[in-house]
């Protein structure tokens, strides 16, 4: 048994978080079998404050101050970067929509350790916050569609889990910060998504002036309505796709879904907002009368709810404990080899598989050669299904094409690497191995499934070498 | 009154007029409903078997999820208080595939198509072997006569195949496993024996095996009673510095071997490493430290 640390760190939109949590990996397998190394714990040890966003303008995030609070929240957590193996930093909500996102990224990066995520996007945010807050485990363990509403400061992350696969992905301009008030309900910011709403309910909302309760009001109602709206509850408006993040997803509608659960920090207000009125305004935002608009909606309350284990950290566990995966556990790699980070996958089909399957290697150099100079970059690994139960005849012939094609397509040294999904990596990698010969390093890891356009980070190994964490990204920011 | 035949005429010729009138077109055959087994379908194949048996399941799509996590029967339904007639005939074509694994023999053209010879133990058909355990551990007279012959002495590994309980595994697997398990172990500069094929074994044979060959490690790849799921595991049996007699405990075990479970090729590259492991650490079983 051995323990990895995991760091979470969530810059959103309003709030900055970051969280430590301890994952515990263990052999699985019986005596007799080979080896199956698992994910048998995890657990949030350290949760930090939840702090608003620093920002230095209303558009830009203050990189500094992101850093100081990273640095302090390390202290209190009385670890050091060196003691973080694995993790995520994820830019979320309009922050990441912001020209500064990379650098703030970049001055995080002597603290994210050696192995940890930096990434962003609409659609990766929903699926962490779903696993964050627990319906992601809810949809399996009760075999049923849940569908994850994160509902944060500048947008509501939708996913939706049908038995633990993503079945549909989506956001949008939908929060509590859209438009911001001081002490005297004067109004200080309206997002360009609050005055589309205000504009097609026919009210008007200007900075400056004091706010009347009761349009703020029928507007988290109408926003209440259009979340409705994008799980496929009411029949969709216009409005719903003028309010849509760009960069995201398109909801699909096959998905009848048959619980509801919410996250994000409007899911305090919901079930503060029952307390009373008294202060409604306490945060100087409309979170609290959206998240009672969304209570009181009739169409989404006529879905099961799902209680959240996480509401507003949802998100930042979900990148603390949910980004890493572990490989299968009969692989095969060169020392010294890991970790890899950022590396462009190209992923084949099993069609396209077979060109080299007889060991030939110019069709699929030929595509590397293609994939490289189309992503720009100099380093790849190839991502294919494989085989099931192949002969080793057919494993040497997949070595041989595959490291003719890519060490001919790569600059020298850089490694040859190969992510297949049927449970076939350690002969390949060997059979690989003596295709090289000493002169790259190679590696082949499998179980893990890669679709085209992914990045992917692999870590160094674990329990002995028998694993390695791999963290699989849709979207790389910056 | 009209009868229901009548009703049931009327209808009929209702409804073919309406066709010939091109008012709807044929109906397509209920979705819901399993395709029949066609005539000479293997019951026992996974694509039958995933047809859920069970009538106006609350949520099907759910069932056949449940039926993809399981080899177990589930969803089947029944017949008032007994097994449906397809789930009974399927049992019985498993338990059939399970006595044909047992009772078959390796195909000959395998054996000779991978340069192995043959040797018996002192059983002489397959009921003494199922009978006298004792005799499947022991080679017969000529067997140790053709390996002192046939096979290179004092090897750091010997590798052998044996019938054993399923000749059904050793002819899914052992041309698969057999290329990647000698490949690897000459890349890693071991002296290999001389490897061929053992009818009527029982994994304790490796003992007597060793023992003949003054091999330093010894390893069996042998086919594994069969269950109702699969016929075709096959398991490795390892030994460091076998003799006979030595305690069960003394052998290291790679189990599963086959298509659905730890594919032969992967096995191969596996038993690699742990055969370089016990040749290191120079113990196997519980006292080698994985």
């Amino acid at each position: 048994m051995s323990t990895i640390v995991s760091v979470g760190i969530d810059i959103g939109t309003s709030t900055t978080q970051v969280i430590f949590s301890r994952i515990t990996l263990d052999n699985t397998a019986g005596y007799f079998s080979a080896p199956r190394i698992s994910i048998v714990a995890k657990e949030v040890f350290y949760r930090s404050e939840v702090c608003f966003t620093p920002l230095r303008t209303p558009q830009l995030i203050d990189g500094d101050a992101v850093r100081e609070i990273v640095a302090r929240e390390y202290r209190l957590a009385g670890l050091s970067p060196q003691a973080v193996d694995t993790g995520a930093v994820i830019i979320t909500g309009e922050s990441a929509r912001k020209e500064n996102a990379a650098e703030v990224l970049r001055k995080l990066s002597d603290f994210a350790g050696e192995f940890v995520v930096s990434t962003a996007g609409p659609d990766l945010e929903s699926i962490i916050a779903g696993k964050g807050s627990g319906a992601w485990q809810y949809s399996i363990e009760n075999d049923c569609s849940v569908a994850n509403l994160d509902v944060g400061g500048g947008t509501t992350n939708i996913v939706v889990f049908r038995s633990g696969e993503t079945a549909a992905k989506s956001c949008y301009d939908i929060g509590g910060r859209l438009i911001r008030l001081d002490r005297d309900k004067v109004i200080q910011y309206i997002s360009p998504a609050a005055q589309k709403v205000a504009q097609e309910i026919g009210l008007s909302l200007r900075t400056g002036e004091r706010a009347d309760v009761d349009i703020l009001r029928k507007i988290t109602g109408r926003m209440a309505s259009l979340l409705a709206e994008a799980v496929g509850l009411k029949p969709e408006t216009p409005l719903l796709s003028a309010v849509r993040t760009p960069g995201s997803s398109l909801p699909e509608r096959t998905e009848r879904i048959s619980r509801l659960c919410f996250s994000g920090g409007v899911a305090d207000c919901m079930e503060n907002s029952r307390a009373g009125t008294a202060d409604e305004f306490r945060f100087g935002d409309i979170g609290m009368l959206l998240g009672r608009s969304i209570r009181e909606d009739a169409a989404l309350s006529a879905v099961r709810r799902v209680p959240a284990n996480e509401t507003i950290r949802a998100t930042v566990v979900g990148a603390g404990t949910y980004t890493t995966t572990l490989s299968g556990s009969t692989i095969s790699y060169s020392d010294g080899i890991f970790p890899l980070k950022n590396v462009p996958a190209l992923k084949l089909s099993y069609q396209e598989q077979q060109s080299f399957l007889d060991g030939s290697s110019e069709g699929l150099y030929e595509k590397c050669r293609w994939f490289l100079e189309q992503s720009d970059t100099d380093r790849m690994l190839l991502a294919i299904p494989g085989r099931l139960d192949p002969t080793w005849q057919e494993i040497r012939q997949m070595a041989h094409g595959i490291y003719q094609a890519l060490s001919r397509a790569l600059p020298e040294k850089e490694p040859v690497v190969v992510v297949v999904e049927q449970d076939i990596a350690k002969a390949l990698g060997n059979a690989m191995k003596q295709e090289a010969a000493g002169r790259r390093p190679v590696a082949a890891i499998d179980s893990i499934r890669v679709e085209a356009g992914d990045f992917v980070d692999i870590g160094r190994p674990l329990m002995d070498g028998l694993v390695v964490p791999v963290v699989v990204k849709t979207l790389l920011f910056g | 009154m009209l009868d229901e035949r009548t009703i049931e005429r009327i209808a009929e010729e209702v409804v073919r007029r309406l066709k010939e009138s091109g008012a709807f077109p044929d109906a397509a055959p209920a979705a819901k409903e399993p395709p029949p087994a066609a005539e000479g379908a293997d019951l026992a194949s996974p694509e039958q078997k995933a047809i859920p048996l069970l009538e106006n399941a609350a949520d099907p799509e759910a069932l056949l999820r449940m039926k993809k996590r399981t080899t177990a029967r589930i969803g089947v339904g029944r017949s008032g208080p007994r097994l449906n007639t397809k789930t009974m005939l399927t049992l019985r074509a498993d338990h059939a595939k399970a006595r044909d694994a047992v009772f078959a023999d390796v195909d000959p053209t395998l054996i000779s198509r991978m340069g192995l010879f043959t040797v018996q133990t002192q059983c002489d058909n397959k009921d003494t072997y199922l009978t006298r355990p004792d005799l499947g551990r022991k080679l017969s007279d000529d067997a140790v006569r053709q390996l002192r012959e046939k096979c290179i002495s004092e090897p750091d590994v010997q590798i052998f195949a044996s019938d054993g309980l399923s000749s059904t595994a050793i002819e899914a697997n052992l041309e698969r496993i057999l290329p990647a398990l000698t490949e690897g172990l000459q890349a890693k500069g071991l002296k290999l024996g001389t490897p061929f094929f053992v009818r009527f074994g029982r994994v304790g044979a490796e003992d007597h095996v060793a023992e003949v060959l003054k091999a330093k490690v010894v390893c069996v790849l042998i086919g594994e009673r069969p269950g109702l799921a699969t016929a075709e595991s096959m398991s490795a049996y390892i030994v460091y510095d076998a003799h006979i007699g030595i305690p069960e405990a003394k052998r290291t075990v790679v189990s599963n071997i086959h298509k659905d479970g730890l594919t032969a090729v992967e096995a191969g590259a596996y038993i690699t490493e742990v055969i370089e492991k016990i040749l290191q650490q120079k113990k196997s079983g519980v006292d080698l430290v994985k």
